[in-house]
């Protein structure tokens, strides 16, 4: 397992930043371009919904980003101590969404373009985002078991 | 400057660069309304041929401004996505909505 931890300000830059970071980190193992691309959405979305959503938009927060990097599967957390969020359920519904300027089709994205996506939330104390995505092509292992 | 709105014929052009995120998303949505409001037009068109990245947040600027210029009576159009790009508006339903076509020019040619 090849892990790298990221903690940066709450502030609407860093989404390019995290989505940059993510992509350079995981060039190791065998993502094709347009998966790459998919991996920036869920990352985005992920770490927009702690800014916009957890904090606030109080750009003195921080948020955590770690991505753990396996022979063959990719996992990145996205970390808020925010608001937290009262129905997970709810908040996971397509088209569901707590401000009427949005779409409310972060989670959804998440869904689509990751294979596996677990929310863990508290009121008042923060959410976790675990997102998991194969990968698809076995060829050269990035990481190898020793 | 990540994006350029001016008045071409009888549409509003809207043509946006790079990567469309909560970076861009409230200066593009007020200057979009400001400029709904300053020309009046009821049709806007988004040139997207110079967009690298949209998330759900760069689509809630378009959806809101449809749902602005829809309820005048007014259309808008969206052209030039690339494939990421057109992925992610087609798993979001907006094409749907709105028109899609390869360039601005070829719907500003259609509709003036
Ligand atoms: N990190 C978070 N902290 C607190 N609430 C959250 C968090 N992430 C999501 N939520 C809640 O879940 C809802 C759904 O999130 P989702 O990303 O699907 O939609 P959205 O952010 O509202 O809209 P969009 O992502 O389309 O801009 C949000 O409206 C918000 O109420
Ligand atoms: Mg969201």
């Amino acid at each position: 397992m090849n892990k790298a931890v990221i903690e940066f300000s709450s502030r609407a830059e860093n989404v390019s930043f995290a989505r940059v970071a993510v992509a350079a980190f995981v060039s190791q193992l065998d993502f094709t371009l347009s998966e790459l691309e998919e991996l920036k959405v869920a990352v985005s979305e992920a770490v927009t919904n702690a800014i916009v959503h957890g904090y606030g938009n109080d750009p003195e927060q921080i948020v955590r980003l770690e991505i753990r990097v396996a022979e063959n599967y990719l996992e990145i957390e996205t970390i808020d101590t925010g608001r937290g969020i009262d129905d997970i359920a709810k908040a996971l519904e397509p088209a569901y969404s707590t401000d009427p300027e949005r779409m409310g089709l972060g989670f959804a994205f998440m869904q689509s373009f990751m294979d596996k996506l677990d929310v863990i939330s508290e009121q008042g104390r923060g959410t976790r985002v675990k997102m998991v995505r194969k990968v698809r092509a076995p060829g050269r292992a990035a990481v190898r078991e020793h | 400057m990540n994006y350029s709105i001016k008045k071409d014929k009888n549409c509003l052009l809207v043509a946006i660069f790079g990567e469309i995120d909560i970076s861009i998303t409230d200066s593009l949505r007020e200057d979009i309304d400001r400029a709904l409001d300053n020309y009046g037009s009821g049709q806007l068109v988004f040139d997207l041929g110079g967009v690298d990245f949209i998330d759900s947040s760069g689509l809630g600027v378009i959806l809101g401004r449809y749902k602005k210029v829809a309820g005048k009576g007014g259309k808008v159009f969206l052209a030039g996505a690339k494939p990421q790009v057109k992925k992610v508006l087609e798993l979001s339903g907006l094409f749907n909505l709105m028109e899609e076509y390869s360039t601005a020019a070829e719907v500003i040619d259609k509709i003036s």
